[in-house]
């Protein structure tokens, strides 16, 4: 079964919500063949995603009952989630009876848990899924746009096990949520750990907030993980006072981690006998191509590390071919079985096979030092990582332009800045506010500025290196 | 400017918000903009305000408009 979840002790506790709820490996075999009796298999699920047990029952159990799923926030903007019901036409939706999205009122419920339903959207005829997808997560969900990745089983599977060897995890481990479970590094520390029957310890609560802390201490959460904000904050909120006795280790991946914040955790966690593990990934890997070892955390301070276990990474340059020199910028490319089967702009796309055959193009400008260690210091493709997100610069500009059709509008900026300059004046703050409710990121992330007119080249294209 | 103007000012620069939704009733994510990210720029805020350095269980504890004024009691700031 998925993860393996059926060769767990029944009685352990796969997952605990700080409201005391718990749930057993057992009952979550049990509910996974309920659904699987009640709707079949191969159908498309839409999961709207929250840090509940609830929610993850329905994710676990969909994949357990070969059923496939998206999954999304639940709080992504409603707009932004019909468009997607209606480009994929799901046959059921996971979503919690509070649910605020107009299209999917009024609608058959056939199953309940706690506070989450599933729902009967259509009952047409299944879309024709490709017999090793697994499950589907959104690049850029933020910006709406329909772009998914489609990981196989095997994808899964094979991340999962990569990540547990080399974070040394057993079922000891109690993971606290800091991440939403649509993300795919939120969902690979899930995985991760059901796989090797930990508990994970469900919150909604943020780590700015003190019940977040509480349930932590109470339950003796052994690890936490964040984006390179989330160590930022932590490093604000003076986290290295706290006393956390159960910690075991910290990861972060999610865009670069600025050297110095690096070297102050990877120095706290020295001192402290605490494994600080520094990572790298794309949704496009599954989640984790490379760590890099803890005992290397300051010596190695800037780095991505090396491939996982099964995974190889190469440079590559312009020419596409393979760079062997140390200390040679190229395009990094990895090869391994987590690498996804490819996207889908559309439903027909479902029925695609493997379209990349283990090999990654990452988009990311790399180079190696003389022992192997990667260091990334660029990327090809117009995009920024927000607060871990990444956000494509290109499709907020379509957006907006969508959105205000009469002033022309240009995108770029620094991970967790993005400057939207525009040819309209007066709307600034209307603006903020419409990409921020947007993307759901902070409105302190974006910058908009005026300019009389977007700089363009002869043919047209706008110059982004002049603004 | 009396503590109570200082406090809602800081609310206002540290949230990047309006000074009249700064008011009672004012909680953590119950405004898009008072979210993680938001959170601590209000905490910077608050200690440039008063010129104090609240303590990691302050800083979690802060989690609406009046929290904040019982917990700015332990740094002597009256509002």
């Amino acid at each position: 079964m998925y993860l393996d979840i059926d060769c767990k002790n029944r009685d352990k506790i796969a997952a605990l919500s700080d409201n005391g709820k718990t749930i057993t490996y057992g009952e979550l075999v049990d509910i996974s063949k309920d659904i699987r009796e009640l709707i079949g298999e191969r159908n498309l699920v839409f999961v709207l995603c929250r840090n509940t047990i609830d929610s993850l029952v329905g994710y676990v159990a969909m994949a357990a009952s070969s059923n496939v799923s998206l999954l999304l926030g639940a709080e992504t903007d409603d707009e932004l989630i019909e468009e997607l019901i209606r480009t994929y036409s799901p046959q059921y939706v996971w979503e919690h009876e509070n649910c605020s999205i107009e299209m999917l009122g009024n609608r058959e419920v056939l199953y309940s848990y706690g506070e989450y339903n599933l729902i009967r959207y259509i009952s047409e005829d299944k879309p024709h899924l490709y017999e090793n997808l697994a499950l589907l997560l959104t690049t850029s969900g933020s910006t709406g746009s329909p772009k998914l990745v489609r990981q196989s089983y095997d994808n899964i599977s094979s991340n999962a096990k990569a990540i547990a060897s080399y974070l040394e995890l057993d079922d000891n481990q109690k993971p606290i949520t800091m991440l939403p479970m649509n993300y795919t590094y939120g969902l690979s520390v899930i995985n991760s750990h059901l796989l090797v029957g930990g508990c994970i310890l469900m919150t909604e609560y943020s780590y700015v907030q003190k019940q977040f802390w509480d349930f932590f201490k109470t339950c003796g959460a052994t690890s936490i993980c964040g984006v390179p904000y989330t160590y930022e904050i932590l490093k604000k909120m003076r986290f290295f006072r706290m006393e956390l006795p159960t910690l075991e280790y910290m990861t972060q991946a999610g865009g670069r981690l600025l050297p110095e914040l690096h070297k102050e955790f990877a120095q706290y966690a020295n001192e402290r006998n605490i494994r600080f593990y520094v990572m790298y990934g794309q949704t496009e890997a599954t989640a984790r191509m490379s760590y890099l070892p803890p005992e290397q955390s300051l010596s190695k301070c800037g780095s991505i590390g090396i491939a996982i276990p099964g995974g190889e990474f190469s440079l590559v340059d312009e020419n596409g071919e393979c760079i062997s020199d140390n200390e040679i910028v190229g395009e990094l490319v990895y090869k391994g079985d987590n690498v996804t089967l490819g996207y889908a702009t559309g439903p027909q796309d479902l029925a695609k096979k493997d379209e990349r055959e283990g090999i990654l193009v990452t988009g990311d400008m790399a180079k190696r030092d003389e022992d192997g260690y990667y260091y990334i210091v660029g990327r090809k493709k117009r995009f920024l990582k927000i607060y871990g997100n990444r956000v494509n610069m290109d499709e907020c500009e379509s957006m907006l332009q969508g959105k205000y059709t009469e002033m022309e509008c240009a995108c770029v900026g620094t991970d967790d800045h993005m400057k939207i300059y525009v040819t309209e004046q007066g709307s600034e703050d209307e603006i903020l506010d419409y990409i921020s409710g947007k993307t759901g990121l902070n409105r302190k992330a974006f910058e908009v500025i005026y300019i009389s007119e977007i700089p363009k080249n002869d043919s047209g294209k706008k110059l982004y290196s002049v603004l | 400017m009396t503590n109570l103007e200082k406090y809602i000012e800081a609310f206002a620069e540290g949230l990047e918000i309006d000074k009249s939704v700064v008011k009672e009733g004012l909680e953590y994510q119950s405004i898009p903009e008072w979210d993680s990210v938001g959170h601590m720029g209000l905490v910077a805020a608050i200690e440039d305000a008063f010129d104090i350095m609240m303590d990691t269980d302050d800083i979690i504890d802060l989690s609406s408009f009046e929290k904040g004024i019982e917990i700015l009691k332990k740094y002597e700031v009256e509002i």
